[in-house]
């Protein structure tokens, strides 16, 4: 996509829903490729963002309230739309399987391309917490509901132990990373930070929700755990962001990663059902981004040029990222946080090492439900090697 | 809406797959720590030692007949909620060929539904209130929920709804003959005998269920 500011997408006023749009057909848990799956759960999160984004930029912004409300009824019904194409045949362990999916090779993707080594170093060590939440969430699917993760995983993303769960509990003043600066960072690096942060967020209000949901007491427990880190993963990642953005100049760039990220899953779905959805929201997104950057125009008498990519980078790849997260396992899996650095485990800091010990007292979940599991396909099947 | 189970592009099996290959190398690859699936037991069991019940019941009775009322509110539960089963069913057949006849599947909604208001009408006599949910009652409702989850979803066939409407109605007669069991232990010779016409109408639901279920799942052959 050449020039956003030139495609005025579809007017605002134009965007509508019926019921029967927003209620479609689900995609199929069998048949659809992992990466469909993978698309409509990293752009509920997105969706999400917007609006909590969207409430509280309104709250603090009077002026801004009526293009906001308008845009965020619309973001709501985007929302709903992509998050009901899950089916029911998911259970809720199953979705956080394909959940952890998007965190894998989402972030990995974005740890290959992004330009700025200090956000790269930042995602790979995240990359490798969520490597791990998958090890454990696969071992409590498999000895819970008797189920093999990789059906929803299709090969594409490896079951095998991260940085320890246990190990990645740290003090809340140890997961807050220094930000990019908005006056120098690419436009590369800004749409990548909104968007894994969008991500985690989703996630942990994901975990958060479903958690409770559970009967046995292990899969309460492990939620519960795991939830903890995307609370912190969450704070990581809004902290890359530069807090001396304005109020506009953010909605821009939310405006922005959104048509980002519909452009990249418009160019790569293979569902062609899904595919058209993603060009419709696509359409959507660059009116929004209109009212936006016509916003950011008149209060700030800015030029939006200034903020906006001259045209949009490559999107972010969907597609499995083995060989990257293995590399990164290999060599960075004992690294650790001391304030904003990632550190060798012998400097980690004095506070994490102290919250770690008190969280985990009375024993580790993520431990227990992975006490000598080892992912073998089918579970107990034992498949003839050729 | 599908019958029969198609031929398609199922992704989720390894045969598939491209990269099934380096997908195996994580057996060989994981390093796991020391320990079992003993150590899950262990904390459930440590739970289960301090867990308070799902519910009570009021005071009224010794243990026996607070035992039929718990189940009385279990089967009036179970009972409504079969109605909804068939109901949902119904829909299913209308939208199919016509090889299960509606007439009889209504039939057997409409005695779910008499066997619920027995239920009700038994709980009032024995001094108990219908509209209080029993403990054995909500946990009937959590039993329930996969299989209401087969019939409302627009992507189940004929013969898996069925299937579904067969695990309900094993449980069923399982659960009636229990009542009546229990009824012969307090001595209630009256309502012995509804139950036992409620069993026998259960009964001819298994049957017929196992039948369509067998149609519907055999008719590709």
């Amino acid at each position: 996509m050449k020039n956003i500011l030139q495609n005025k997408g579809v007017p605002v006023d134009k965007q509508r829903f019926t019921w029967r749009e927003l209620v479609q057909k689900p995609i199929s848990k069998l048949d659809d490729d992992a990466y469909t799956r993978v698309r409509i759960i990293l752009m509920n999160g997105i969706e999400h963002e917007a609006l909590r984004f969207s409430h509280a930029c309104a709250r603090m912004n009077a002026p801004l309230q009526r293009n906001l409300a308008e845009i965020r009824r619309v973001e709501h019904h985007q929302a709903t739309l992509i998050n009901w194409l899950i089916g029911p045949d998911h259970s809720p362990l199953e979705t956080t399987i394909a959940y952890e999916q998007v965190a894998i090779d989402v972030t990995a993707a974005v740890a290959m391309k992004e330009p700025d080594p200090y956000l790269a170093q930042v995602y790979r060590f995240g990359l490798l917490e969520d490597f791990d939440h998958m090890y454990r969430y696969s071992a409590l699917l498999d000895r819970l509901e008797g189920k093999d993760a990789n059906n929803i995983l299709q090969s594409y993303t490896d079951i095998l132990p991260g940085r320890p769960t246990v190990d990645e509990h740290r003090a809340p003043i140890d997961d807050l990373r220094n930000p990019y600066d908005r006056k120098k960072a690419a436009p590369l690096s800004k749409l990548h930070a909104l968007t894994i942060m969008a991500g985690e967020q989703q996630t942990h209000n994901f975990y958060m929700n479903i958690g409770p949901m559970y009967a046995d007491p292990v899969a309460r427990q492990l939620y519960a755990e795991i939830a903890s880190i995307e609370e912190q993963h969450v704070t990581q990642y809004e902290s890359i962001i530069d807090p001396e953005e304005s109020w506009l100049e953010k909605w821009v760039l939310h405006e922005v990663a959104e048509v980002y990220n519909y452009y990249g899953c418009m160019q790569q779905e293979t569902n062609p059902r899904i595919k058209a959805i993603w060009e419709r929201f696509l359409d959507y997104e660059l009116g929004h981004l209109h009212v936006a950057v016509e916003a950011f125009e008149n209060f700030e008498k800015r030029d939006a040029a200034e903020i906006l990519p001259k045209e949009l980078p490559a999107p972010i790849e969907f597609a499995s990222q083995r060989e990257f997260v293995r590399e990164t396992l290999a060599n960075e899996v004992d690294l650790r946080a001391n304030g904003t650095e990632i550190v060798p485990k012998d400097e980690e800091s004095k506070a994490s090492l102290a919250y770690r010990k008190a969280v985990n007292a009375g024993g580790s979940p993520s431990e227990t439900v992975a006490a000598g599991y080892r992912w073998a396909p089918g579970s107990e099947l034992k498949l003839k090697v050729a | 809406m599908q019958t029969v189970t198609e031929v398609g592009s199922n992704h989720s099996g390894m045969d598939v797959s491209p990269t099934a290959d380096e997908m195996l190398e994580n057996t060989e690859l994981t390093k796991p720590r020391r320990g079992d699936e003993r150590e899950l037991a262990k904390i459930r069991a440590e739970y289960g030692s301090e867990a308070e019940p799902v519910g009570t019941l009021p005071e009224g009775g010794d243990g026996l007949r607070t035992l039929l009322m718990d189940k009385l509110g279990e089967r009036l539960a179970f009972e409504r909620s079969g109605t909804r089963l068939y109901d949902a069913l119904l829909v299913k057949c209308k939208s199919a060929d016509g090889a299960i006849p509606q007439k009889e599947v209504q039939h057997i909604r409409d005695e779910e539904a008499m066997h619920f208001a027995l239920c009700g009408a038994a709980i009032q006599a024995l001094g108990g209130d219908p509209t209080e949910q029993t403990p054995c009652a909500d946990i009937a409702g959590v039993e329930g929920m996969g299989l209401m989850q087969v019939l409302t979803d627009p992507k189940t066939t004929v013969a898996q709804a069925l299937h579904a409407i067969l695990v309900a109605e094993m449980t069923d007669n399982a659960a009636w003959e229990e009542l009546i069991e229990l009824t012969m232990q307090v001595g209630n010779d009256e309502l012995m005998a509804r139950f036992q016409k409620a069993q026998q109408n259960e009964a001819e639901h298994l049957e017929k269920v196992q039948g369509w279920y067998k149609a519907a799942t055999m008719k590709v052959v």
